[in-house]
C-alpha cells in the first residue's frame, strides 16, 4: 500500500482515516498516561534498583555490529567494550530487552486502539522523502548527543529527573533549550 | 527493608530479563497510549501547539519521584541501592544541546522512535536507524572524544546536595514547578487552538 500521510496530527485526522477500516481511538489523557508511565518507572526502581532507558540499548546493538566486523578493535574501544560480554559469551543487555519490550508494548497498544497504520508522518509542506531524510539525520544527531550525555530522554530526563540527579536535569534543560532554539528554522518541516 | 528486590537478591539475572521485558512492554504501552509515538504530536511541543510531551514527562517524573521518596521514607525502598545516573557537567550540557537539536529535527526521541516504528510509521523507523548510525559512528570515533566525555565528573550528585537543602524541600519544589508548568501548558494550548481557529 502507499504510505498515508497524517495531514493534521491529532484525533480528527485519525478518526477520518479510521473510517477506512475501524475507527481509531483518540489518545489517552496525558496526565493519566504520565501517571502510568511514572508507576512503571517506580516499579523499575523497586524491582531492579535502576530506571528506564533507551539509548543504552542502541549502544549495545552498535557494539554488537562493530564487534561482528572487527572484534579486536571493538574490545579495545573504551566506549563499546562495556557493552560487550566476557569473551566468548554473549551478553544480554537488560536495557535491550526492556526496549524490545517497549516496542512490543507500543505495537500491542496501537493494535488495541486501532492505530496501526503504515504511514509517513510529516508536516504538510515537505515531501515524504525529505521527512525521512530529516528523521534519519535527527536520529543520527541524537545518537551523538546521547553518547556524550550518557543517556537520553528515558535514562537521563525521566530516570535521573525522578532521582533528582544534577546532570540529568542539566541534560533535560539543555535538550529542551536547544530544541526550542532550532525549532523556528525547522518550521517548514513541521507546520 | 526489602527493595530494590534484585539488589537484595530476591531474584537472579535470568528473572531480571523477564522483568525487563514486562517493564518494557508497560513502558511502550503508556508511550503509545499518550500519543508519544507520533512525531507531529511531539514536534507540536516545540511550536507550543501541543504540550503532551511536557505533561506526560513531568507527570511521570513527579509520580516516580514521590513514590521513591515516600517508599524510602517508609523504609520499604533502600534508595542508596537505586542507581542514580552519574553527573558529568560539561558532556551532559553539550550532549543535551546536541540531543535537543536532533530531537526537534527528527520529532522523536530514541524510546519513542521505537514505539513510532512499531505502530507502522516509517519516519519512526528512519529515526531508529539514524540513532543507531549516530551511536555507532560516535562510538567508532570515541578516542578523541574520551577526554571530554570523562571531564567534569561529579559522581552521584543530586539537587538536594547542590542546593544544600533537604530532599523533601526539592521534592516539594519539583511538584510546585510541575503544577505551575501544567497550568501554563493548558493556557498555551488554549491560546494556540484559538489562533488556529481564527
Amino acid at each position: 500500500m502507499s504510505a498515508t500521510v497524517v495531514a493534521r496530527g491529532g484525533s480528527e485526522a485519525l478518526a477520518l482515516r479510521g473510517t477506512m477500516s475501524r475507527v481509531a481511538q483518540s489518545y489517552s489523557n496525558p496526565y493519566l498516561a504520565g501517571f502510568g508511565l511514572g508507576l512503571v518507572l517506580l516499579a523499575a526502581f523497586v524491582l531492579m534498583g535502576r530506571g528506564l532507558g533507551a539509548s543504552g540499548a542502541f549502544a549495545s546493538v552498535a557494539a554488537a555490529v562493530s564487534s561482528s566486523v572487527s572484534p579486536e578493535t571493538t574490545r579495545s574501544n573504551d566506549y563499546f567494550a562495556r557493552y560487550l560480554g566476557p569473551p566468548g559469551a554473549p551478553r544480554i543487555d537488560w536495557l535491550l530487552i526492556e526496549l524490545i519490550g517497549a516496542t512490543i508494548g507500543g505495537f500491542v497498544s496501537a493494535l488495541f486502539a486501532g492505530r496501526l497504520r503504515l504511514s509517513i508522518e510529516r508536516g504538510p509542506r515537505i515531501t515524504d522523502a525529505s521527512r525521512l531524510r530529516f528523521a534519519f539525520m535527527g536520529g543520527a544527531v541524537m545518537g551523538v548527543g546521547a553518547v556524550l550525555a550518557r543517556g537520553c530522554t528515558s535514562g537521563q530526563a525521566l530516570t535521573g529527573g525522578a532521582l533528582l540527579s544534577v546532570g540529568s536535569w542539566l541534560f533535560m534543560g539543555a535538550a529542551f533549550a536547544a530544541a526550542y532554539a532550532v525549532a523556528p528554522s525547522l518550521k517548514k518541516a513541521w507546520t | 527493608m526489602s527493595a530494590p528486590f534484585f539488589e537484595y537478591g530476591a531474584f537472579g539475572e535470568a528473572a531480571s530479563l523477564g522483568v525487563a521485558l514486562i517493564i518494557g512492554i508497560a513502558f511502550g504501552w503508556f508511550l503509545e497510549r499518550s500519543g508519544m509515538g507520533s512525531a507531529r504530536k511531539l514536534a507540536g511541543q516545540f511550536y507550543l501547539r501541543d504540550l503532551t510531551v511536557f505533561k506526560v514527562m513531568f507527570t511521570a517524573i513527579v509520580t516516580a519521584m514521590l513514590g521513591a521518596f515516600w517508599l524510602g521514607w517508609l523504609g520499604i525502598l533502600d534508595l542508596t541501592r537505586v542507581y542514580v545516573p552519574e553527573t558529568f557537567l560539561a558532556p551532559q550540557l553539550v550532549g543535551g544541546l546536541i540531543f535537543g537539536a536532533g530531537f526537534a529535527m527528527g520529532g522523536l526521541c530514541p524510546g519513542t522512535s521505537c514505539v513510532s516504528a512499531a505502530t507502522g510509521r516509517l519516519d519512526g523507523f528512519a529515526v531508529v536507524m539514524g540513532m543507531l548510525a549516530g551511536v555507532l559512528v560516535t562510538g567508532i570515533f570515541f578516542r578523541p572524544l574520551q577526554a571530554f566525555y570523562e571531564s567534569t565528573p561529579r559522581g552521584s550528585f543530586t539537587l538536594p546536595q547542590l542546593l544544600g537543602v533537604g530532599e523533601g524541600v526539592v521534592v516539594l519544589g519539583v511538584v510546585l514547578l510541575a503544577i505551575a508548568g501544567f497550568r501554563g501548558a493548558e493556557a498555551l494550548e488554549q491560546r494556540a487552538s484559538r489562533t488556529r481557529s481564527e
